[in-house]
């Protein structure tokens, strides 16, 4: 809300004073819609701040590592911890944490559980977090690791999967007993612009395709309508086919031939559903970061969003998905130089098999991997802490 | 539906009134058509419609699109050389038409036979959205409520996972499928996912029922009621209740992502599945591609009264029809369980061994397992090992 705010004042001071003025007040805040993005200004010292919830699971010690290694690696970025308390029924917790990415511009996460036995009134906290901050493109890149084995190979897909409405309005209601209805929205404005992120982002990439996943042959005026925006956006991109696929087809080919698809665009369910088949595919949920996008704001986590209660502090958790996701957002900070360090030590960590964790077949411990990545990054040579 | 809800009620008139005296004629009256169903009913056995004179049976037929009418007409090919007693009745649906002529004649058909045999029907992007997919429309006047699909590991194929033995059951005619949407502010579109109580505890009673008849040991419900509070929540409910009837089985429930994510990589820990509509078409679909792909898998639709039987991922296939290279397995495994379900087990028994036998020869594997065999070649080798067994058959 501050964001837009600052945004109007700023338009509303633009023709009143001159530019000298506005260049201060404005560059921090005007910026922030042009196509080429500017990070949050660093505070003084050159020091970024970016917001921190723990969230449960193995969500807090996977971002006490992700401190140690940034702390180590002398990385320019403070976090602002923020703690969101997931059995309280009040709001007050996750406002909190709002405020602070809203102040920050950044966050990362871990996920917040969703207690099913909490009366249904009660949001899932991950929800109302992009929903309150329109962050409405989830972004996850599957790529097939060199050191981890599977069943497939060279896979190397991204998923862009709509983030705020869809199935996730958290609209239902029983107006008769017995019989529920779930409301699921799907509107124009928003199937454009994740058309666009999408084939944007694929530009950029240099991707060659796009594919859209929908059910429009049931569903036909809701995924008619997400498919015809995509179309629209489509023909405004005349170099990257685009092409369309009905969910079941589509998780179907994943399975048997995943290396066919390249870009995938798709509404939230559909979303949910691919990119779990594709963590699936290259590996696991341990493996692939996720990123969420929005106009101002940007969230990263784990791709899969997986809380973790059974693994939780027995050391056993793989950390590099949340690694990489702090190396997404490095990049997003532009600060690209850490972001390359730390994710080449991980990657090398991550092709020795002896350190692999459970849910990859083997026997090592998190911490075990996390000195090893530090170990990686301190014999690449730049300025680090000691061990 | 309305006639034989008149019928009902004409003989609950007719009984207090002239029970003992009419006593022989409603018993001619109302034996073929109202006891049979209403012991249907309230049994919950399904019964398969009586043999004709000559103990031949008729199943309705719908050849669909694509690669359906030629993989029917194999079917009939099997059928007729193996000499089972089965007569089809063959009803076209032109997708094409906006009409529902078409349609409700092949509703009326399989009201009549009881069982059909069925390819899919394309349901064309580029019509009006008021046209309504004609399958979903099969299923729903007909209230087949459970769309069971096995998937099993064949030994002759090589797939990336082995020993997966799943059974879905998806409910068939409610919660995303329900077709109802609505653009009340333009650029706004609403669609209603409807789950209701008696359906979610239909379907459960069945999955928990056939797992117990197959001897399974554990249900697992799919959801998202994290999200969808009420909708899943409600479904999840309803599962437990049921349940709770059913102390042998072990039930659990999983949410549909992490679902998937543990069908890529350790199918092995799934039983059998139950859940709503649009997740059961996805993780069938899944399970249909990690035992080999769509051209093996059949699947069956199941009412109290009717049941139809189709290929498990309802795929038309325009782009490889006419050309031979479909594969038919999936057409005959479920022309199989059709047999089975009409209680003709010798003949069901000898035709899927038959199917099973070809399927471990490699040469034989059509395009889609990768292989270069045609389905002709397929279909030849299946009558000649039927015929090998020593029963009657007609010429080759």
């Amino acid at each position: 809300m501050t964001a837009r705010s600052v945004r109007s004042l700023s338009g509303a001071l633009k023709p009143l004073f001159s530019h000298r003025l506005l260049k201060v007040y404005g560059a921090a805040t005007c910026q922030r819609h042009k196509s080429s993005y500017t990070p949050p200004p660093a505070q003084y010292g050159g020091r970024h701040t970016v917001t921190l919830i723990p969230g449960d699971g193995i969500g807090p010690e996977l971002a006490k590592h992700v401190r140690e290694l940034f702390r180590f690696c002398c990385v320019p970025v403070d976090f602002e911890i923020v703690t969101v308390d997931s059995t309280m029924e009040s709001e007050d917790d996750i406002d909190n944490a709002i405020m602070a990415i809203r102040r920050n511009g950044v966050a990362l996460k871990g996920n917040i559980e969703t207690n099913h036995n909490l009366p249904p009134s009660y949001k899932s906290r991950n929800n109302l977090l992009r929903t309150s901050l329109d962050l409405y493109a989830n972004v996850m890149h599957c790529q097939s690791l060199p050191g981890v084995r599977t069943r497939h190979r060279n896979i190397d897909i991204m998923i862009i999967r709509e983030n705020t409405e869809g199935e996730y309005s958290s609209l239902e209601h029983e107006n008769v007993p017995g019989v529920v209805e779930c409301l699921k929205i799907i509107t124009r404005p928003k199937s454009l612009r994740i058309a666009d992120y999408a084939f944007r982002t694929a530009r950029e990439k240099g991707r060659r395709r796009v594919t859209a996943v929908h059910k429009a042959n049931i569903m036909k005026l809701g995924d008619g309508l997400f498919l015809e925006c995509c179309k629209e956006v489509a023909s405004g991109y005349p170099e990257i086919t685009f092409d369309s696929m009905i969910v079941d087809n589509t998780t179907m080919q994943l399975v048997s031939r995943p290396q066919q698809f390249d870009v995938m665009v798709m509404p939230n369910l559909y979303g949910n559903v691919v990119s779990n088949v594709c963590a699936g595919l290259v590996g696991g949920p341990g493996l692939v970061p996720g990123a969420n996008y929005g106009v101002d704001y940007a969230l990263f986590e784990t791709g899969t969003r997986n809380t973790g209660k059974s693994i939780a502090n027995r050391n056993i958790a793989n950390p590099t998905a949340m690694l990489l996701a702090s190396c997404l957002l490095l990049d997003h900070l532009k600060l690209h130089a850490y972001a390359q360090m730390i994710r080449r030590a991980i990657l090398s960590t991550v092709t020795e098999t002896r350190l692999h964790t459970a849910d990859l077949g083997g026997k090592g411990s998190t911490s075990e991997v996390v000195q090893s990545i530090m170990n990686a990054v301190q014999s690449t040579g730049p300025y680090t802490l000691s061990i | 539906m309305a006639a034989y809800g008149a019928v009902l009620s004409v003989s609950k008139i007719i009984h207090p009134f002239w029970g003992g005296r009419l006593g022989n004629t409603v018993k001619v009256f109302g034996t073929t058509l109202t006891s049979r169903r209403n012991k249907t009913l309230l049994t919950r056995e399904n019964i398969p419609p009586p043999a004709k004179y000559g103990g031949r049976h008729t199943v309705t037929l719908i050849p669909g699109d694509g690669i359906g009418p030629e993989l029917l007409s194999h079917v009939r090919e099997v059928f007729r050389f193996s000499c089972v007693p089965v007569d089809f009745e063959v009803v076209h649906v032109n997708s094409a038409l906006e009409t529902e002529d078409d349609i409700n004649n092949a509703i009326t058909a399989i009201r009549r036979n009881g069982v059909a045999l069925k390819g899919n029907i394309e349901t064309k992007h580029t019509m009006s959205p008021s046209v309504k997919s004609r399958n979903n429309l099969l299923r729903t006047s007909l209230d087949l409520y459970a769309n069971v699909m096995h998937c099993q590991s064949l030994p002759g194929v090589q797939t990336r996972h082995k020993n997966i033995d799943i059974m879905i059951i998806r409910e068939n005619t409610e919660g995303e499928y329900s077709n109802l949407e609505h653009e009340s502010v333009s650029g706004v579109v609403e669609s209603l996912k409807i789950i209701t109580r008696n359906n979610s505890l239909r379907v459960a009673d069945y999955a928990f029922r056939l797992a117990r008849e197959k001897g399974r040991r554990r249900v697992t419900a799919v959801h998202k009621a994290n999200i969808m509070k009420l909708g899943d929540g409600l479904f999840l409910q309803c599962c437990r209740e049921v349940a709770s009837g059913y102390p042998d089985i072990t039930f659990d429930s999983m949410i549909v992502d992490n679902t998937t994510m543990q069908l890529v990589s350790k199918p092995q820990q799934f039983d059998v599945m139950v859940m709503p509509n649009l997740y059961g078409n996805v993780v069938s679909n899944v399970c249909a591609g990690l035992v080999g792909g769509p051209g093996l898998v059949p699947g069956a639709n199941y009412g109290h009264v009717y049941a139809v039987f189709e290929t498990a991922t309802r795929n038309t296939g325009k782009s490889i029809a006419d050309k031979n290279i479909a594969n038919p397995t999936a057409m005959l495994l479920a022309s199989c369980m059709m047999l089975d379900h009409l209680k003709l087990y010798d003949y069901a028994s000898l035709i899927r061994n038959a199917v099973l036998t070809t399927m471990n020869e490699t040469r034989l594997h059509t395009a889609d397992i990768g292989g270069q065999g045609t389905t002709s070649e397929v279909v030849q080798s299946i009558m000649r090992i039927i015929q090998s067994k020593g029963q009657l058959t007609s010429e080759l």
